[in-house]
């Protein structure tokens, strides 16, 4: 059976779900292999989190270089050992890092890439929703090992419990890729909410809310919800450019997206209007994010949230 | 300093896309200058005006450079009334459908003949999202990678320190030159181009080569697409209007999804 890669996703040192998303995914291909980036030391405590999803093998490759020079480190000992095992595809987080990394690994080890993957199929094809998730469209890497970034979210995790067989690597990094130095990283201010684009549920509020996210930040938390913001609050500075949906922002795909105050311009369908359930508030009927929405109420997003607020609290109660 | 920066013309993100033969069709919708790289050109002229400044006979130079159709000229033609100094644009009807790999290799040869200290890009283009051309582009040449900078601060003398800001969290990174940098949208407010400066663009030299004048052969994507097809339009769904009731309907309707 054929070998996969996945490049393991932490945060806050422990594997991710997107991990297990990874896994699950590669697992169609062939048997997966997940390769843990670590500090030196590092290695065996990171690895003991990789512990679920269809993982077959975990390798270590320990450097302190990974936190010296950041991606371009990471990149390379990732594509050497890539070049030595000749895997049959390497699935990647679909974030900033990780695209990154993707970009690098494809240049070199001379192969195709693909990014943003909703799914990925047996034979490494891969499904993506392009043009603002108006296109399904399938694509396949012609040429060397398929790398593929699969957008976190997006595939069901087989979150079966994991023992995998751990081995340790060298880690072998070029000097070219010492050339940027990281001084200092500080981990996202995290304010207890779930991150963004990993969110199961979003609610976003725009320029309907004022400024005053009061409202929706409450409604947020009793759904354990993350928040989102459309450009026109986050231009507006009332809302940090983090958690801005849309074109230029983030794109999530959450099984309820709740917009609140939000007409939906195109920029801002891009980012969110492949959610799975959509709930549109808006005091204006003729807002076009109606159009897309499952669920639409045409009221003052502050006297619906608190209301809608105080009723699921009491279905929980 | 030498300083390029890297632009793309895009298809007008309010336009409606289509796939032709697995391929974006770009000559049927508007095009216009790629909105995240008009940050970056503003950084390499802040940089610039920093350092002083980009006249003719300045300390420093800011050259554009693309890659695209004969019509791109027209998105260089905008960061040149923005005030850079001058633009390479490569157009070969061998790049037609070219991916991110070979759009990197040719801007990596145009950048590395040109000698540039800086390369200056934005963090994705708004009509492929893939925010890998940067990365690549520094692996091709070795040099040092700063993407996804907020703020960028450059020391004539040779070194750059930027701040880093993804959703993994914020990083300081330094380098010596050269270094690629890509920008992120909140480091800057692009400025409009004036009407001196649109006058001053129209004398300014676009140099346009082939594949045979960069020294580059051109490569076939390395992925291709099987199949595109159009999402059915969501249809819209129950509507209600709020009179007094609105949230608990709301909460009925998650209810009955099961979503609470």
């Amino acid at each position: 059976m054929s070998n996969v890669f996945i490049l393991a996703d932490f945060a806050s040192d422990k594997a991710t779900k997107t991990t297990a998303e990874l896994a699950t995914a590669a697992a169609r291909i062939g048997s997966v292999t997940a390769v843990v980036l670590a500090g030196a030391g590092k290695g065996a405590a990171l690895a003991a989190t990789v512990n679920q999803g269809p993982i077959a093998n975990v390798v270590i490759l320990e450097s302190d270089d990974f936190t010296q020079f950041g991606v371009a480190a990471s990149a390379d000992a990732f594509a050497n050992l890539i070049k030595e095992k000749s895997p049959a595809a390497v699935l990647i987080a679909s974030h900033a890092f990780g695209k990154e990394v993707a970009a690098r690994v494809a240049v070199l080890t001379e192969s195709g890439i693909i990014t943003d993957a909703v799914d990925v199929g047996a034979d490494a094809t891969a499904t993506q929703l392009v043009f603002g998730g108006s296109t399904t469209v399938h694509s396949k890497v012609s040429h060397g090992t398929p790398i593929i970034t699969v957008r976190p979210n997006s595939v069901e995790a087989d979150l079966s419990a994991a023992s995998p067989a751990i081995e340790s690597a060298t880690a072998n990094i070029g000097e070219a890729a010492k050339k940027s130095k990281v001084s200092s990283s500080q981990p996202p201010i995290k304010g207890g909410r779930p991150d963004l684009t990993e969110a199961n549920i979003v609610v976003s509020g725009g320029r309907g809310t004022n400024g005053d996210f009061a409202a929706v930040e409450k409604f947020a938390d009793e759904l354990g919800a993350a928040v989102g913001a459309s450009r026109a609050a986050t231009d507006a500075g009332w809302y940090p450019h983090s958690h801005q949906v849309g074109q230029t922002g983030k794109t999530v795909s959450p099984q309820l997206y709740v917009a609140c105050g939000i007409s939906g311009a195109i920029q801002h369908r891009a980012g969110m209007q492949t959610s799975k359930t959509i709930v549109v508030i808006n005091k204006d009927p003729e807002a076009p994010l109606f159009d897309i929405a499952d669920f639409g109420v045409i009221g003052d997003l502050f006297n619906v949230l608190p209301q809608a607020t105080v009723g699921i609290s009491a279905k929980k109660a | 300093m030498k300083i390029a920066v890297c632009v793309k013309q895009v298809p007008d993100s309010w336009a409606e896309k289509k796939m032709v033969n697995g391929v974006l069709d770009r000559e049927n919708v508007d095009a216009v200058l790629n909105d995240l790289d008009e940050y970056a050109v503003e950084e390499a002229l802040r940089i610039a005006e920093a350092h002083g400044g980009n006249e003719e006979g300045g300390a420093n130079t800011v050259t554009v450079i693309s890659m695209g159709p004969d019509r791109a000229t027209e998105a260089v033609r905008k960061a040149l009334s923005m005030g850079a100094n001058d633009a390479i644009l490569v157009t070969d009807s061998a790049l037609a459908g070219a991916d991110a790999l070979a759009t990197s290799a040719v801007l990596s040869k145009v950048i590395s003949d040109g000698g540039y200290d800086l390369v200056i890009c934005g963090t994705e283009s708004t009509d492929a999202r893939m925010s890998v051309v940067p990365a690549m582009i520094s692996a091709r040449l070795g040099w040092a990678q700063l993407t996804f900078a907020s703020k960028v601060t450059v020391d004539p003398a040779g070194t750059v320190s930027i701040t880093r800001v993804t959703e993994a969290g914020v990083d300081e990174i330094s380098a010596s030159f050269p270094c690629v940098i890509s920008v992120v949208e909140k480091i800057n407010e692009p400025r409009y181009p004036s009407f001196k400066g649109i006058m001053a663009a129209k004398k300014k030299v676009i140099e346009q080569k082939d594949l045979a004048a960069v020294g580059v052969s051109g490569q076939s994507a390395w992925s291709q697409v099987n199949d595109a097809t159009p999402r059915p339009a969501r249809s819209a769904g129950v509507k209600v209007t709020d009179e007094g009731s609105g949230g608990s309907a709301l909460v009925d309707f998650l209810a009955e999804k099961k979503l609470i």
